[in-house]
């Protein structure tokens, strides 16, 4: 390995930034109103309307169904149209035996095994969703823990350590320990001494010393204390010849430069910490159950074509979404519209001229996901990597192990890939079979066994899924500034609701507290007469 | 501890993370988003794809190959589900290079905003290439500086 300067000062401070920062990160988020926790609660209490007082919901999604239960619960006469033929919308899992075209006419047989899936949209549930915790709860559907950080999966850079991966506690604890042996060196040259009181200083070091694995002279080495953080080179055992022998850490600077490092924050968001779960059998269970709860409220395979509203109701024209044909209408006394912001903004609708700029202005984040069936779980086998997820710096972003069937002998379908930004752009721009080779050839780089192992896959990049038209809601500081409001306010006798109406875009969570905010804002209207 | 030295340390303190605070903010500024709030999203270890910079992708049939024809298709004729992606073949709209311009720099009901991930030169090229393909056949070519007076 190279020899390389140690870094400044300066530039050590931005990394523990990144790293170390989270806290600090979420204490300035807090401050600019971004990490407030999830405001749900329940039982939503809504007093019985005047009888035969009606809403249509437009969208039988997370948000649409969510606000149709609990209206209907209070005494409204709800109908949902949804465009899909299934009710969830981005609560979506796809198995063996779905199909599913994208705008443009691709289309994928999924050819997974029974049992196996890929959740196209959301994946995760945060032990602080409430809200969407609690209808799973509600409506009986069975959850199981996802496993969020392994320690023993990989972090990989095709740029450093000769592209070979490196385990992620192999990375965390090389951060930790040279960031705190060279905490301790300054603060022992007196560097902090106007920072910290002398008394401290002492408490300080031994925090350094505990946090960073650092031996009794305060350094980072190769020791038994600095292996129990980032493996042995040899593991201790029983009998003769079982003493361990401890790995060497990585050199300071080839760590920084690898960047290897953004990986370790990732899961220290509130939004990824432990406890965190997800539905057996796939996230499109909490739809799916939402859906039987709702039952014939919900009329399927509906194109909405136009939202008009007059002074005692709201009349929205539609088609067969398979078709175009058969022009319909429906009418109520209310709308809630959950159409995602990019086909919205398409619908003719009489709003005030700021819903109007607000939907106009509200793209969708790019992104996509290829799962990957492969013929046994060599990750388990081979590697001992059980569940979690590995970070590259490739354009597949990551790869997620399944965090179900662990030991089993079967077979396994790997998230291999999930990306934003530009790679995503990129992505939707290729053939699914295409995006599924790229996820091949570069898992491959991590997992050789790719190429012997491999079955079957199959590839959602969201600006082509035909109701979606996009991710997520891409709202930015200005943006949210100047159109949230609007975006969230009752227009005459329609509401938006979604995820794009939250402060928690693209999580199920900001789905279900958007919901319950537009119809308690909506009753409160209805009751106002 | 006096109250005064606890004083003291706590505003050092506070002022070391609110500097790594506000370097991490700058930093996740020209992402879409604070990526902590991207649902699920990947940690930035693809700096180029996250931090700054521009797509890798040079000259316009490039450009539209990778990235507009995610949704205006390789032909150029768009596609329909919920809603549309408009044809740019053919397109009499696209007479208009202030308004091609326009939209790939700031997005528009479901267009994107792409003007943080192109430069200058990168957006000319593409509004020319589609200006010049796909049955438009509109002469004027525009330049890097139309697009940054456009910014």
């Amino acid at each position: 390995m190279r020899k390389k300067p140690s870094p400044s000062r300066r530039s050590l401070l931005g990394m523990i930034g990144v790293v170390a920062g989270s806290a600090a990160m979420y204490h300035a988020m807090t401050e600019l109103g971004y990490a407030e926790g999830s405001p749900f609660q329940h039982p939503v209490k809504l007093s019985p309307p005047p009888p035969g007082t009606s809403v249509l919901v437009l969208g039988a999604g997370v948000a649409g169904m969510v606000a149709a239960m609990e209206l209907r619960d209070a005494g409204y006469q709800v109908r949902l149209l949804e465009y899909n033929a299934r009710p969830g919308g981005r609560n979506w899992t796809l198995r063996g035996g779905d199909t599913y075209t994208e705008m443009g006419g691709a289309t994928q047989q999924v050819g997974f095994d029974p049992g196996q899936y890929l959740n196209p949209g959301p994946w995760r549930l945060p032990y602080h969703h409430r809200g969407i915790l609690h209808y799973a709860r509600q409506l009986g559907v069975a959850l199981e823990p996802f496993t969020q950080v392994n320690y023993n999966a990989y972090v990989h850079s095709t740029l450093h350590y000769g592209g070979k991966p490196r385990r992620y506690r192999q990375v965390q604890a090389d951060f930790q320990g040279h960031v705190a042996e060279l905490l301790a060196k300054s603060t022992r040259q007196g560097a902090l001494d106007d920072a910290v009181t002398r008394q401290d200083r002492e408490i300080l070091l031994e925090a350094l010393r505990e946090w960073g694995a650092l031996n009794q002279n305060y350094e980072y080495t190769a020791s038994f204390a600095s292996s129990m953080r980032r493996g042995f080179a040899k593991d201790p055992g029983g009998g003769l010849n079982s003493a361990p022998v401890p790995s060497a850490p990585a050199a300071l600077g080839d760590m920084l430069e690898s960047r290897l490092w953004t990986a370790i924050s990732a899961a220290q968001d509130y939004d990824l910490q432990s406890s965190i779960f997800q539905p057996k059998g796939g996230m499109g269970m909490i739809g799916a159950a939402m859906g039987k709860n709702l039952g014939p409220l919900i009329a399927y395979n509906c194109k909405v074509t136009a939202i008009r509203q007059d002074g005692s109701g709201v009349t929205v024209r539609y088609v067969d979404s398979r078709t175009g044909k058969e022009p319909r209408s429906a009418r109520a006394q209310w709308c809630i519209c959950t159409i995602p912001t990019p086909i919205l903004s398409q619908i003719p609708m009489n709003v005030g001229a700021a819903m109007h700029a607000a939907i106009d202005q509200l793209s969708s984040l790019a992104a996509f996901k290829v799962g990957l069936q492969f013929k046994r779980r060599f990750w388990e086998e081979d590697e001992q990597i059980y569940g979690g997820i590995t970070y590259t710096n490739m354009p597949n972003a990551i790869i997620g192990y399944p965090a179900c069937d662990y030991f089993s002998s079967g077979k396994g379908v790997l998230l291999g890939a999930y990306n934003f930004g530009r790679a995503a752009y990129i992505a939707c721009s290729k053939p699914p079979r295409q995006r599924i080779q790229d996820a091949l050839a570069q898992g491959a780089k991590i997992h050789p066994q790719y190429r012997s192992e491999y079955e079957t896959g199959v590839a959602v990049a969201w600006h082509r899924v035909p109701w979606a038209m996009g991710c997520q809601g891409a709202w930015t500081d200005e943006s949210r500034a100047q159109h949230y409001d609007n975006l969230c306010a009752i227009d005459g006798r329609i509401m938006l609701a979604g995820e794009h109406a939250s402060r928690l875009p693209g999580w199920q969570e900001g789905s279900v507290t958007s919901a319950l905010d537009a119809i308690g804002r909506l009753h409160a209207r209805v009751m106002a007469g | 501890m006096t109250g005064l030295s606890q004083k003291k340390a706590g505003a050092a303190l506070i002022a070391v993370f609110c500097a790594a605070a506000l370097l991490v903010v700058g930093a996740l500024a020209v992402r879409p988003g604070w990526l902590g709030r991207i649902a699920g999203a990947p940690a930035p270890m693809d700096e180029a794809n996250w931090n700054g910079g521009y797509f890798e992708l040079e000259g316009g049939a490039a450009l539209y190959q990778g990235i507009c024809q995610g949704c205006h298709m390789a032909d150029a004729k768009g596609a329909v589900g919920a809603g549309v992606y408009p044809a740019l073949a053919n397109n009499h709209r696209l007479a208009r290079a202030g308004f091609v311009i326009h939209m790939v720099l700031k997005g528009r009901k479901g267009m994107p905003p792409l003007g943080g991930d192109l430069n200058d030169q990168q957006v000319a090229d593409v509004v020319n290439y589609v200006r010049s393909h796909f049955g438009n056949h509109y002469p004027a070519r525009v330049t890097a500086g139309d697009v940054r007076s456009r910014r």
